[in-house]
């Protein structure tokens, strides 16, 4: 019997070495793997490579990762927000280092990840400072410039519903970097409000079918889906 | 002798918000970054069908709930709280990305530090040192909008152009702004410099000019 369905977080995340380059999903705490994270920090792992589109929103999340001292680096398209304070800190004091990548960069790195691509040509970022280093060409009298994958060795997303063979379904702006990081990394968990039986999930909703994800956990709902 | 005072008056905020929101077609899909431009959303016209997109993977973005309706998974690019009008969609971020680089969008309103006179915009670092640099989706909007307006003050605090020969601020996209509302002028760029379509009360070409420190042509 397929089953991905882990009992806890905590238990879904036990193998995460340390070094471990980790995707941990969502657009500021739209998405964010909450639980999971939380138990990333309990689990202990460090000197950890984050790929996120941000770098923590207050004092949860990816935010407390970093607090607790684990993050070795952060590759994201946007780390300075109002609320970003820990990161600052962080960074301001040599602590953590910081690859900045235009947001459609990153996640098509991602995805490029996931799809089996050895990089790619974009447009974005040519003739500007993040392009510098980075082979260029022009195509039909356009600049792009190449980029390549960013895999993961675990990916930490959150959904909404899934079943036990993985299939997930989202919930309206927190599906964002969910399905593609989970294409991109050896070992994908994800966490969810509830685990459904086979055959319950709608086959045309599933944004994100199983074979692209590893562990699921049931994490209840959260105070980000009250509504 | 203290010097003349400017006889022009500069336009509000909201008056470059009006501005840009009138100039937005029915039917067009706009994505409004995040900053002044903001503004524009309040300006929108109800007898215009205009489709916000999102960076964060929404078409069809509404205006802000009542807070009692705050929905944390429904938030925009800001990471404030918004709504889904009816026939409204959600998306991953591959797929709202392709949207933007691949040309799918009509309209990027971006706000800027500088906006050179052959298209470059500058607007997501300064440079200074010490500073954090973030650019999140500004890179592929400039890239990807089939058009980029830009909405910013003409003039920095301390009296510069933000009108500029060339960007000295670190680039976001090359050539690719195509119209600039400011405080006192709206202006096309064009292959050969800005051509002012619009002035404020009591501004003239050469006053505005002389303020820019650029060549300027009547649009």
């Amino acid at each position: 019997m397929l089953s991905k369905v882990r009992t806890s977080a905590l238990e879904a995340l036990a193998d995460v070495p340390d070094g471990a380059t980790i995707m941990v999903g969502g657009f500021g705490n739209a998405g964010m793997p909450m639980e999971l994270v939380d138990a990333l920090i309990e689990q202990g792992a460090k000197d950890l490579t984050v790929v996120s589109n941000n770098a923590g929103n207050g004092t949860t999340g990816l935010a407390a990762l970093l607090a607790a001292g684990r993050v070795r680096k952060v590759i994201c398209s946007f780390p300075r927000q109002t609320d970003s304070f820990v990161f600052d800190a962080l960074y301001r004091a040599g602590k953590v280092e910081l690859e900045l990548v235009p947001q459609g960069n990153l996640v098509e790195r991602i995805r490029a990840a996931g799809a089996g691509i050895g990089g790619f040509f974009t447009p974005t970022s040519y003739g500007t400072p993040l392009a510098e280093g980075k082979e260029a060409r022009v195509i039909d009298g356009r600049g792009y410039v190449l980029e390549y994958p960013i895999h993961a060795d675990v990916a930490l997303i959150k959904g909404r519903l899934a079943d036990r063979w993985g299939n997930m379904v989202f919930r309206k702006a927190a599906r964002n970097f969910g399905p593609i990081m989970a294409s991109a990394a050896k070992i994908s968990v994800a966490q969810v409000e509830e685990i459904v039986e086979l055959g319950a999930l709608d086959p045309e909703t599933i944004a994100l079918p199983g074979i692209f994800v590893s562990r699921v956990v049931a994490v209840g709902k959260t105070a980000h889906a009250a509504a | 002798m203290t010097p003349t005072p400017p006889k022009y008056t500069a336009w509000t905020r909201d008056q470059m918000a009006a501005r840009i929101a009138n100039d937005i077609e029915d039917g067009a899909v706009v994505n409004i970054g995040i900053g002044m431009p903001e503004l524009v959303a309040n300006h929108l016209s109800p007898n215009k069908e205009i489709l916000l997109h999102s960076e964060n993977g929404i078409l069809g973005m509404g205006p802000q709930p009542a807070a009692d309706a705050v929905d944390p998974d429904l938030i925009n690019a800001g990471k404030q709280p918004v709504t889904l009008l009816a026939g409204g969609a959600f998306f991953d971020h591959s797929l709202s990305f392709a949207m933007m680089r691949g040309g799918h969008l009509d309209i990027a309103i971006l706000g800027a530090f500088q906006v050179a006179e052959n298209g470059d915009i500058a607007n997501w670092s300064t440079g200074k040192p010490g500073a954090i640099p973030a650019v999140g989706g500004a890179m592929d909007l400039a890239v990807g909008a089939r058009q980029v307006f830009v909405m910013m003050e003409h003039l920095t605090k301390d009296g510069q152009s933000k009108l500029v020969r060339r960007c000295t601020y670190p680039l976001t996209g090359l050539g690719c702004v195509t119209r600039v509302y400011t405080d006192l002028a709206v202006l096309d760029v064009t292959g050969d410099g800005f051509a002012v379509r619009e002035l404020c009360e009591g501004l003239s070409l050469e006053a505005l000019q002389a303020l820019s420190g650029l060549t300027l042509r009547a649009a």
